[in-house]
């Protein structure tokens, strides 16, 4: 399996990453060696193999569902790196020109 | 003081009056400050460290002190305390401080062991050579130009340079054993689920456990029955009782089954001063009236390529939470919300961390998800039916831990599969779930110490603890 610079783009889109075109070529490289080492197994006849999924098959001990208050406000915000007192800040979600005018 | 290696020797000495934890906590600090060249700690915790060592001095005279009173112990960076920083060696991290303590902390403090600094480690925990960290690399203590190991590092150095008695470290394919290994330490991974993970940073949340790093038997099996244990913030966590460990010389010579891969040893990986050690050992055992024999495991070759799929399937899945709004950082060239999320991964992660989502976003993606992820998934089961079924004839899987000594910091690769397979050996106990711990009892060429691997059925920790306790008396 080899990607190609557009499905490189993609991923990154996906992730959330953004790669210059040098790091999109270095990227490159490196994913063909990591795809051709991953893609060792093909080789394993895995038909009818149950996948694992998770390795404590006991039952999911749950805690009483009681509210509680574990975390404020202040405490929440505290590692926001845009706040004011009260919500996280994020830039403008809604650009000019896609603004609905009242008016 | 500092050169104590034994938990019970250490109380001995704290009780008797030899020296206090105040006065111990100074000649700790100095030589941490001594060896800052080893790169072992992101943060030292001076302050606190001074007023813990007062009050557990106070408990001691009072009779009150708890199971690890005056233990001094160093965390991996990807735990978080309480009002102190935490950052998975990630610039992503670097101001973050924790609203809360992870479980496995809150125990050690709960028994008085005294949290003395932050160790370095890969950003993430991804990493085998500490070098991928945002503080820079950490250097290993037998050798100051090699490597300690990691992704766990700082955790190792610090134990090896007596920075500290103990640390924690995290291990997803190896981290915890493979610096072990490197540094001559004691690295024990539990089975999962049976530490509890709350307050670990996530890397692969079906591969990851806490684990203690120690330079003895006893230090190392008391961090583990202090830490153990069902805990309700974390519900993988095992609700199975802990069996209280009791190290004792009395079943040193029972015989044991013990079964080592033929593979592993025929590997072309493997260092031949290493082989030739392991074959000396096993022989070593057979004397001791151990019966150890050779079995074949073809799906060796299949492990690391298994764990590569599926824990950077985990790591995408758990580092999408880093959106630079909540906490950590923000890239100041931001337009609106997607650049806020772009421009803040890309110059928050570093590279090994962007290869590894970037792939894990691969093998999830439609299209691929059956073929890579979907399979991985498979290939587990397989490797975890063959593995149950080997422990039904055996007690105890040995192998080197490592297929080499630490090898040179500078030490440049350019295929970063070179660097995965330095888990060839590890990897398999987080595959299936299994406990295992690396012993200091082998060399490599150049008298660098090797570590030998013990791995034991799930939840069969108080025999493999038993027998390793044995190993090393001898």
């Amino acid at each position: 399996m080899k990607l190609t610079p557009a499905e490189v783009d993609k991923l990154a889109h996906l992730a959330r990453l953004e790669f210059s075109e040098t790091e999109k070529k270095a990227m490159l490289e490196d994913m063909d060696k990591i795809l051709q080492f991953v893609d060792k197994i093909g080789e394993l006849d895995l038909d009818g193999v149950e996948p694992l999924v998770y390795l404590n098959e006991e039952n999911q001990a749950l805690r009483p569902d009681q509210v509680a208050q574990t975390v404020t406000k202040d405490e929440a915000l505290k590692n926001a790196p845009q706040r004011d007192t009260d919500y996280f800040l994020v830039p403008k979600v809604m650009q000019r020109g896609q603004e609905e005018d009242p008016s | 003081m500092t050169d104590i290696d034994s938990l019970p020797v250490l109380q001995e000495k704290l009780q008797n009056g030899a020296f206090t934890c105040t006065e111990m906590i100074e000649a700790f600090l100095e030589r941490i400050q001594g060896h800052a060249s080893l790169n072992a700690f992101v943060e030292v915790f001076a302050h606190d460290a001074r007023s813990r060592a007062t009050v557990i001095d106070a408990k001691l005279n009072h009779g009150t002190a708890g199971k690890l009173a005056g233990l001094v112990v160093g965390i991996k960076d990807n735990m978080v305390y309480r009002h102190h920083k935490g950052s998975a060696g990630s610039k992503m991290l670097a101001e973050f401080e924790s609203l809360f303590t992870a479980t496995a902390v809150q125990r050690l403090l709960d028994e008085d062991a005294i949290v003395i600094g932050r160790l370095n480690c890969d950003e993430f925990a991804m990493g085998s050579a500490n070098k991928f960290s945002h503080y820079g690399p950490t250097h290993n203590p037998v050798d100051n130009k090699r490597t300690p190991g990691g992704s766990s590092g700082g955790s190792a150095a610090a134990v090896a340079a007596r920075l500290v008695h103990a640390s924690l470290g995290s291990d997803t394919g190896g981290s915890i054993r493979q610096p072990a290994s490197f540094t001559g330490t004691l690295g024990f991974k539990p089975s999962y689920g049976r530490i509890s993970r709350h307050g670990l940073v996530a890397f692969a949340s079906s591969f990851d456990q806490i684990g203690p790093l120690a330079r003895s038997m006893d230090t190392l099996s008391a961090l583990y029955e202090v830490m153990a244990g069902p805990d309700e913030y974390d519900s993988t966590a095992t609700q199975q009782a802990v069996a209280p460990v009791a190290l004792s010389d009395a079943d040193r010579d029972t015989p044991r089954r013990i079964a080592y891969f033929k593979e592993v040893l025929e590997n072309p990986k493997l260092d031949e001063k290493v082989k030739k050690q392991t074959q000396d050992y096993l022989a070593r055992l057979r004397e001791q009236g151990h019966e150890v024999e050779g079995v074949n495991f073809p799906l060796l070759d299949y492990l690391v390529p298994t764990y590569y799929i599926l824990s950077t399937a985990e790591a995408s899945s758990n580092l999408a939470r880093y959106d630079g709004i909540h906490y950590g950082y923000r890239s100041e060239e931001v337009e609106n919300l997607e650049t806020v999320y772009k421009r803040s991964r890309t110059e928050g992660f570093g590279p090994e961390v962007k290869r590894r989502i970037l792939l894990g976003t691969f093998v999830l993606s439609s299209g691929y998800y059956d073929a890579y992820y979907g399979k991985a998934q498979k290939a587990r089961r397989l490797i975890a039916d063959q593995t149950e079924e080997l422990f039904k004839r055996f007690d105890f899987l040995i192998s080197p831990t490592t297929p080499h000594p630490a090898f040179l910091v500078e030490a440049e690769s350019s295929d970063p599969t070179a660097m995965y397979l330095e888990d060839i050996f590890t990897v398999h106990a987080n595959l299936t779930g299994t406990p295992a711990i690396s012993l200091p009892l082998l060399r490599g060429t150049g008298k660098l110490p090797v570590g030998l691997q013990l791995t034991a059925p799930r939840f069969a920790e108080k025999a493999l603890f038993q027998f390793a306790h044995g190993l090393l008396q001898r």
